[in-house]
Order: C-alpha cells, then sequence, then structure tokens
C-alpha cells in the first residue's frame, strides 16, 4: 500500500471572474521511504499540493490518504494530530516564533507532543549541532541571518522524526555548503528512517538529490520521473 | 493537542511584552478600573457603615420593646411595666451586650427666651452609656450621674436655639396619663454634641427616676432598648425577646425600626457588585481591542502553530492565558493602589463642607473607608471572571485562522 495516495485532486481559487485552478484532477502515488522533488514554475500548485497533502488546506474534489487514512475526511482536530506527530512541515518563509530562541522553537513541537523535557533538550541540542548551529540555541530568530533561521526551521521539522516531511524550498536562503549539509542529512534521515520527502523547489542541485522528480505546470503533474541518485 | 502549562505560560509572558508600551497601558487601565471598584467600594461601605451606626445609635440599640399602641401615639399614656422575671433573664442573657429602660415622651422645653419642642429622654446614665452614649460627646459640664439626678443634659444646637447655657434653669413640660400638665424646673448640667445635628435640637436628658415622679407614672417605662452583639442579625435576639413578653408588648429590630436603614445595608452588597460590574464592562473594550490587536499581528505565528499541530482549542486556551496574565498583572497593580489609598484615610475623610447634605442622609461628616475582605474578593472575582468571559471572543477568532490563509499573510 502507498504511504500517500492522491486520487483526482482539485483546488481552485476565483479571483475576480477567473477561476484559477491551482491542482487540476492531480493524482499520484508514493511509496513510503520516497525521496521526492517536485519542481515547476510559480504557480503551477507545488505549494497547494504540499498543502493538501498536510491537511493545511481543502480540496474541492479528490481524495488524499496517508496510509490508508482519508486525510480529506478528517476534522480540524484530527488533522491538527496527524500534523504534529506524522508530518513536519518546512515552509518556504522560514516561520519561526520570534519570542522563542531557536532551541525553543525547535522544542515546540515536542513539547506540543509531551516529550519530556530531557529527551527534548538531548534532541534539540544535537539537531541544531547536526545542522551547524552549535553554540547559536539560546538566539532569537531576529538575532539569526535568514540562512540560520531557515536551518531552525528545519531542525523542527526534523527533529521529531516524522513519517513525512514537506519542504517548500527548504534551501532559498541557504549557500551551497548549508544546502548540501542539509540535503544530506535530509537523505540520511530518509535511508535510515524511511522518512518520505517530498520538496519543492527550484534548485537543480537540490532536484539532485532525489531519486523521483514530478513536475508540475498549471496544476497538473506534467511529468513524474524516476532519476538516479548519488 | 496543547503546550504544557509552563511552556504556554512561559509564551504567553513573553507576547504580552512584545509590544511594550500596548501592555502597559492596558494594564494601567485595569489597575485603574481596580483601583476604582475596591476605592469606591470602600467609601460607599464606610458611608453606609457610619449611616447604620448612626442611625442604630439614635434609636438606639438593635432590639427595643414598647408597649403595643406607643409607635402609633409615643405619649405617656401607653407605657408599659419595668420588665419582669422572664424578660430579665433574656435580657441578662450572653446574646445581650446591654439593656436599658428609658422614658421616651413628647415634651416643651423653656427657657426665658425661647421654647422647643423635644423628646425628654428619662435615663439611667450608665445604661444610656453601655447602649452606646459617648461621655466624650459632653462639651461642657457633666453627663447625669444616676436616675435621680435632678439635672439635665441637652444638645449644643437645641442650648443655642433656646439661647440659653449651661448652668441656667429651664422648663420641661409633658402629660401625665390623666391629660394633665406634668411640669418641672431643671438646671442644664451637661451640654452634649451630635453627629447629626438634629439629635442635638431633639432629644433632652433627664435621671429616669426624676421624669417618672414628674409624669407620675410610678416605675413604668416607655421603652426598652436593646443592644446585642452584631447588628448585622438582630432578629435572633428579637425573636428571643418577643417570646419573654405577653402579646401587649411590640418587640422590633433596627431593621423594622428603620427600614430606610435595612433597605441600604440590603441594597449596598447588591449595589457593590453592580459597581463593579459597570467598571469592568468600560474597561473591557479596551482589554478587547488590545487582545484583537494583539491576535492581528500574530495571525501568521497562529497559522505556524495550527500547521505544526496545535489544535484550535489549545490556540484559545493561549490566548486566554495571555489575558488572564494581564489581568492578574492589573489586579496586582489594583489592588495595591488601592489598599495604599485607604490605608491613610484610616483617620476618615472630612466632608463637613457637605455636612448637611450628609446628615439628610443620616450620615456624619466624617467618612471612613471600610475595606472588607469579601468587596476585595469580589472585585478581583469580577475582573477574572468577565475578563475571561471578554477574551473568549478574540479567542475564538484565533482558533478559527484557517492555517494556510493566516500564514500567506504578510
Amino acid at each position: 500500500m502507498s504511504a500517500i495516495s492522491c486520487i483526482g485532486l482539485c483546488k481552485y481559487y476565483q479571483q475576480g471572474d477567473a477561476v484559477i485552478k491551482a491542482l487540476d484532477h492531480v493524482s499520484l502515488e508514493i511509496e513510503q521511504g520516497s525521496f521526492i522533488c517536485l519542481s515547476g514554475p510559480s504557480g503551477s500548485g507545488k505549494t497547494t499540493l504540499l498543502n493538501t497533502i498536510g491537511g493545511l488546506d481543502s480540496l474541492d474534489s479528490g481524495q488524499i490518504s496517508i496510509d490508508g487514512e482519508r486525510v480529506d475526511l478528517l476534522d480540524k482536530a484530527a488533522l491538527a494530530d496527524l500534523r504534529l506527530y506524522h508530518i513536519g512541515f518546512v515552509f518556504q518563509a522560514y516561520n519561526l516564533i520570534p519570542v522563542l530562541s531557536a532551541r525553543e522553537n525547535v522544542e515546540f513541537v515536542m513539547q506540543v507532543q509531551g516529550v519530556s523535557a530531557t529527551d527534548r533538550k538531548e534532541r534539540s541540542f544535537k539537531i541544531l549541532r547536526e545542522v551547524g548551529l552549535e553554540g547559536m540555541e539560546d538566539r532569537r530568530p531576529a538575532q539569526l541571518s535568514g540562512g540560520q533561521q531557515q536551518r531552525v526551521a528545519v531542525a523542527r521539522a526534523i527533529v521529531s522524526q516524522p513519517k513525512l516531511v514537506l519542504a517548500d524550498e527548504p534551501t532559498a536562503n541557504l549557500d551551497s555548503k548549508s544546502m548540501e549539509i542539509l540535503m544530506a542529512h535530509f537523505r540520511e534521515l530518509n535511508r535510515s528512517h524511511k522518512v518520505t520527502f517530498l520538496i519543492a523547489t527550484h534548485d537543480q542541485r537540490v532536484m539532485a538529490w532525489a531519486d523521483r522528480h514530478i513536475v508540475m505546470e498549471d496544476g497538473r503533474v506534467i511529468s513524474d520521473e524516476l532519476q538516479q541518485t548519488p | 493537542m496543547a503546550l504544557p502549562v509552563r511552556a504556554m505560560s512561559k509564551l504567553a509572558w513573553r507576547n504580552l511584552w512584545r509590544n511594550y508600551r500596548r501592555t502597559v497601558i492596558m494594564l494601567l487601565a485595569i489597575a485603574l478600573g481596580v483601583w476604582a471598584m475596591i476605592f469606591m467600594t470602600a467609601l460607599l461601605r464606610g458611608m453606609v457603615d457610619d449611616m447604620v451606626k448612626q442611625g442604630i445609635g439614635a434609636l438606639p440599640g438593635h432590639v427595643q420593646i414598647h408597649a403595643l399602641a406607643y409607635r402609633d401615639d409615643p405619649s405617656v399614656t401607653h407605657n408599659m411595666p419595668s420588665p419582669d422575671h422572664n424578660l430579665l433573664e433574656v435580657l441578662n442573657a450572653g446574646q445581650v451586650k446591654a439593656w436599658s429602660s428609658r422614658i421616651k415622651v413628647p415634651a416643651m422645653i423653656s427657657s426665658e427666651y425661647e421654647n422647643r419642642g423635644v423628646f425628654l429622654l428619662g435615663v439611667d446614665p450608665e445604661g444610656e452609656v453601655a447602649l452606646g452614649f459617648n461621655p466624650d460627646d459632653i462639651t461642657e459640664g457633666r453627663f447625669l450621674n444616676g436616675i435621680d439626678d435632678r439635672g439635665i443634659v441637652v444638645g449644643r444646637k437645641l442650648l443655642q436655639r433656646l439661647e440659653s447655657r449651661l448652668g441656667k434653669r429651664v422648663v420641661l413640660m409633658s402629660q401625665d396619663p390623666d391629660n394633665a400638665i406634668a411640669e418641672g424646673g431643671f438646671r442644664v448640667v451637661g451640654v452634649f454634641k451630635a453627629e447629626l445635628e438634629n439629635r442635638e435640637e431633639s432629644f433632652v436628658y433627664a435621671g429616669r427616676a426624676v421624669i417618672q415622679a414628674m409624669l407620675g407614672i410610678g416605675t413604668e417605662v416607655s421603652e426598652i432598648a436593646v443592644l446585642g452583639q452584631d447588628y448585622q442579625t438582630p432578629e435572633v435576639l428579637a425573636a428571643d425577646i418577643r417570646s419573654a413578653v405577653s402579646a401587649d408588648h411590640e418587640v422590633l429590630s433596627w431593621l423594622e425600626l428603620d427600614p430606610y436603614l435595612a433597605t441600604m445595608m440590603r441594597v449596598m452588597n447588591g449595589f457593590v457588585l453592580v459597581w463593579m460590574v459597570v467598571i469592568f464592562l468600560s474597561l473591557s473594550f479596551g482589554l478587547v481591542n488590545t487582545l484583537m490587536m494583539a491576535i492581528f499581528e500574530r495571525v501568521r505565528e497562529i497559522g505556524l502553530m495550527r500547521a505544526l499541530g496545535m489544535r484550535p482549542s489549545a490556540i484559545v486556551y493561549q490566548v486566554l492565558v495571555e489575558s488572564v496574565m494581564l489581568l492578574i498583572l492589573g489586579l496586582l497593580v489594583g489592588n495595591l493602589m488601592a489598599i495604599a489609598t485607604i490605608i491613610p484615610l484610616k483617620d476618615g475623610i472630612d466632608i463637613s463642607a457637605v455636612s448637611q447634605g450628609m446628615e439628610m442622609m443620616g450620615a456624619s461628616s466624617m467618612l471612613f473607608p471600610v475595606l472588607l475582605w469579601p468587596d476585595l474578593l469580589m472585585a478581583n472575582g469580577v475582573v477574572i471572571v468577565l475578563g475571561i468571559i471578554t477574551s473568549l471572543l478574540p479567542a475564538w477568532r484565533a482558533a478559527r485562522y484557517r492555517p494556510v490563509k493566516a500564514l500567506s499573510r504578510t
């Protein structure tokens, strides 16, 4: 059984008299442990696809199943639990809580999950070290550069080892070295823990890391190919 | 799911101080409102307390016993015998602080220049002092020495009206049971002052035995005034006394003797609550506005929290925690301000500039604020409860944000 099954996804927006098809009958099957890049021009539907799979946005029609459970039929509370325990998000804008430090931002999800303070501290320090932010744990977002903030957001998304990570342009503000470190980390998580990654990106270097490359345009999947990974 | 309480409190505390100025302004507004609630309530309580005590002092006593028709016609024809054995047993029991028999009849007092209608009180001076007459209120001369004292004690204002003075003789005239004139000459041995001027003009004190002899009524008395342990619950005492007297006696508590005062006391508690709610309602607009602005500025953050897995109910809880913190801070400051302004006023506020108006209401010209624990608790309770209710709307609005729309806000 596929980890994620999308059948006939449709999402429309009204803009004046025009109807924008953000998703136009998109169907996909994603196996557990996949490492997939989504690419396409701006407005092709990448972000919308990630948001609907993650339960952040509703569909106008179609079905999404994660591990056999219909995500599109879940209520708000159940969707919140799904995101909390099974999905890690990395957003286009870093979206950190400004009054919390880097470590507190990383620990946020674990706190809501009910992880003990000792475990939280250990895991947050470890993950921040792994993304190259050792020594900056107590800095607030305003005291971090754009790239550093992005790394905190990535750390937050993966610290609780979710089953699925949905990342929207995760390397947008990172230098090459940081990007390489990050992608290697993603890949390691994917291989060792079978975490499924669905990454929306314009970055060719990121696409090279993926097992599968899906191209979208005008809300449709126009290409879906497997590729060799390093 | 929600954050643990400690983490939520930390987040709420930090969020409060994101906009320092706005938070401080709202805090001050809450503190001022709380101060106004407590301070004004203390003043009102003090005023009503004073009115009740003045009223009871003027009666005097928490309970009075009369012959049945006395209150309709307080003349010498409606006397009653001195207390018998049964009544004495109740009057000397532990629930009675003091009691005294009195003659109280309408009379005319005449000096060489003027005359006035007064109430002539034939009293036992020791009993009067026990009932509440303050010997320090004697401004000239002395109080009576006993029930056989042939002197009289008059009010300062009355003496002025009579154009007389201490040591001068005056004539007191009333009626005996046969409707004949009963009169006597008396020397003014003492002058008293009262908080309420009309008391100074209305009452003349004389020895009980002397007046009984003048009126030819033997040992009969007009009223027996009884002081209990607590003015707030006189009905219990009245019921006990009623059971010890015959049916031709009327036993009334001060609540029935002075229904105006009784109503004042009963209305006071309800009025205090209404006063507090009205103040808070005027505050609540500011509170709602502050919370709405705080949430409006954090829409993206709220969307993020929802996206990360916080349930809508947890968002509501988060906003409420922030609001409660603001309220508690405001309460702390407000309570401190109130206590700090009430304590220095323990010697009273002199409002003699409006003493005539106060006297019409039965209050003295010194206002003593009275801070009661139930009032303090009520003020704090009103603020917390109504504050939480007021915060529900902004909290609900915050919880309704759709994550994807909230995240896309700039």
